[in-house]
């Protein structure tokens, strides 16, 4: 087992780990590595649906757990990409159809089978976190830079820390123009107040309604800077020390009313 | 159930039939599309118009209704309190800060959605139905213990949808499992006329026809909403906005009242544009 | 452009009220998840002022407020006797005086009134009973 299994997880719902876990996904297989990707949100399943593959489900997770089929007939090739498998989860069924010990087990498998093993959450912390988290060794804590999503987050942080596991935030949907107006928390308010290590930073982009739409994940868009953002994050993900973007890019006049109010 | 006391002053008389308010979930299924926003927006327009309003939140461990009301300093007891008997109604509903005849009931933090009782939960929005005219139950997302307890307690249910598609899929389980009880309403939510206007976003058509549901209105996504959530004050309280104004319609459509569905201005596809894909479809 | 000229009035962001009811919300948060935490801080009060006056330990209270743009803990703890200055024997409350005597009181003249033996082990010195 040599994967690292990292579930993706927020506590509020619509905050980004569905699009984030299928972009960090697909940005580390471009990277040449093993990944297969987890749907842990039993009952209302999107991760299939973000990257185009929904025609394609034929088993699904419940399915495995309950031993109807295999982990590999389950699992769903990617074909733009050298090696991105998804286990789709059940859509007609709820997160209690599968155990702890269930999902931990179907984890592990994959994990002989890959270099990392992300595991998309539901919202909420009930059943389906539970598992989704008892299955994964460390988490990535997605929020938005808004009041309700960082206090959900703030529990879930809480709660993984008691689990023990390492983790690191990713702050998505940034609008730096709110920030400078004073119409939106920036990543620095929102790090003093979680105090979770910094992963990355996720300008909000509204292709990614598009790309979503037409199940194409994002960072297969070479126009489009999110790609550069992932990039990043994956090889922070991976060790290395990349600077962050500064969204701060005040321009001309910002620098000036800076110099006025310092002099 | 442990009896309460009446308190706000109602102006018509006591009939001999007892009121009946209405009981009324939002629910999505999918997270974050508005439900929570929509809850406090059309509690506000309602009782802006003279309705009595109590907004129940019903996301227990992940209670937000308070803070997009700006009432979460005040919030000293809670649904479960009430429910256990730990406090009275009246001690728990807090009174909004800027409307009068609104009320709030706090989700508990520190709990799970798993302790409450569907029973007295349903008892509950009852009690709570022959004080108000109104019950709004903010559900929490997915379709857990949490939405089937906050979907029991309820006889009417407003479906809330962006116009994405995980989010129209999700609007569509969650219809199905409403069952025959319920003739859902739909608001759309965060729509980007722009966006639709160049194909990259779905238009209410394209939602609609796939959930084909009465339309309560539509929602444009503004920023503005963050800045009234950083702050605690709901954009209904400011009728002269797009935003706010569309949540009154709402408001009087839930109502009753003969309005217009709302909808953000160039939404609306124009007779030729409707034509042409009415054309598409058939050659489809 | 509009970001420039609102920054150049000083125009106050919601951002930075959000940051602060966030902090506020967060704390208040983290006590109602924490009862444990919120009993230990009672004892560990008590303890303290225990050193210097006689409390009835089964009737405090503590609770947490808002206040302007904090949170404050208010804990209301009755007293039930306090020492003279000189040490030499101490006023009983009116409650005090109504509950069971727990220990018989020295009378006035007398030598001072030993502090009353701790619950707690660690603060002062236990003193055997008068």
């Amino acid at each position: 087992m040599n994967a690292r299994k990292i579930v993706v997880t927020s506590g509020k719902g619509g905050v980004g780990k569905t699009t984030t876990t299928a972009n960090l996904g697909a940005t580390l297989a471009k990277r040449g590595k093993r990944v297969i990707l987890i749907d842990a949100d039993i009952g209302l399943r999107n991760l299939d649906l973000v990257l185009g593959l929904e025609k394609r489900i034929v088993f699904d997770l419940v399915e495995v757990a309950e031993g109807r089929c295999q982990l590999r007939q389950a699992l769903i090739k990617d074909k733009r990409f050298e090696s991105l498998s998804i286990l789709p989860a059940a859509q007609t069924r709820e997160k209690d159809a599968i155990t702890e010990a269930q999902f931990i087990a179907i984890v592990d498998r994959a994990a002989d089978q890959a270099d990392y093993v992300l595991i998309d959450c539901p919202a909420g912390i009930e059943t389906g976190f539970r598992n989704a988290v008892a299955g994964a060794a460390e988490a990535i804590v997605v929020t938005t830079p808004e009041v309700s999503a960082i206090r959900d987050a703030d529990r879930v942080v809480g709660k993984i820390a008691a689990a023990g596991k390492p983790m690191r935030l990713i702050v998505n949907r940034l609008r730096p123009d709110m920030v400078r107006s004073g119409d939106m928390l920036s990543v620095d308010d929102v790090c003093d107040v979680l105090s979770v290590e910094l992963l990355g930073i996720v300008p909000d982009d509204e292709e990614v309604i598009d790309t979503t739409n037409r199940g194409e994940p994002i960072v297969l868009s070479e126009a489009s800077r999110l790609r550069g953002i992932y990039d990043k994050i994956a090889r922070r993900l991976e060790g290395e020390l990349v600077p962050f973007t500064s969204f701060d890019g005040q321009g001309f006049f910002g620098r000036i009313i800076d110099a006025l109010k310092a002099g | 159930m442990h009896q309460v006391e009446p308190i706000a002053t109602e102006s018509e008389p006591t009939t001999a039939a007892v009121k009946r308010g209405r009981a009324i979930v939002l629910t999505s299924g999918k997270g974050g599309v508005g439900k929570t926003t929509t809850t406090a927006n059309l509690g506000t327009a309602l009782a802006n118009r003279g309705a009595s309003v109590v907004m129940i939140d019903a996301d227990v461990g992940l209670r937000n209704l308070d803070i997009v009301l700006g009432l979460e300093s005040r919030v000293k007891h809670h649904l479960l309190d009430v429910l256990e008997e730990r406090a009275t109604l009246d001690d728990a509903l807090i009174p909004d800060k800027h409307t009068e005849q609104l009320f709030l009931l706090a989700a508990a933090q520190s709990r799970e959605k798993d302790e409450v009782d569907t029973e007295k939960m349903q008892a509950l929005v009852s009690s709570l139905r022959e004080r108000f005219d109104y019950v709004l139950i903010d559900c929490p997302a997915g379709i857990e213990l949490g939405f089937k307890n906050a979907v029991a307690a309820a006889d009417e249910a407003i479906v809330i949808c962006t116009p994405e598609v995980a989010a129209v899929r999700d609007v569509d389980r969650v219809v199905g499992l409403l069952g025959n009880r319920f003739r859902p309403q739909l608001v759309i939510n965060r729509l980007r006329p722009a966006l639709v206007k160049k194909g990259k976003m779905l238009s209410v058509e394209d939602v609609n026809a796939i959930l084909r549901l009465p339309l309560l209105g539509v929602i444009a996504d503004e920023p503005e909403i963050i800045v009234t959530t950083n702050r605690g004050e709901p954009l209904a309280l400011r009728k002269e906005t797009a935003t706010g104004a569309a949540y009154h319609a709402i408001a009087a459509r839930v109502a009753g009242d003969d309005v217009p569905a709302p909808m953000p201005p160039a939404a609306k596809t124009s007779l030729l544009e409707r034509i042409g894909s009415l054309l598409g479809r058939n050659r489809a | 452009m509009i970001e420039f000229l609102k920054r150049l009035l000083g125009y106050q962001g919601s951002s930075a009220t959000a940051k602060e009811r966030l902090r506020l919300v967060l704390m208040t948060d983290h006590l109602e998840l924490a009862p444990d935490m919120i009993e230990a801080m009672k004892r560990d009060l008590v303890d303290v002022i225990s050193r210097h006056v006689e409390v009835d330990r089964d009737r405090i209270e503590v609770n947490f407020e808002r206040q302007d743009r904090t949170l404050a803990m208010l804990a209301n703890i009755p007293i039930l006797s306090v020492n003279r200055p000189n040490g030499n024997g101490s006023v009983k409350s009116e409650s005090a005086a109504e509950s069971k005597p727990k220990h018989k009181r020295a009378e006035d003249g007398a030598p001072p009134t030993r502090k009353r033996r701790r619950r707690k082990k660690a603060a002062s010195p236990a003193s055997s009973p008068a």
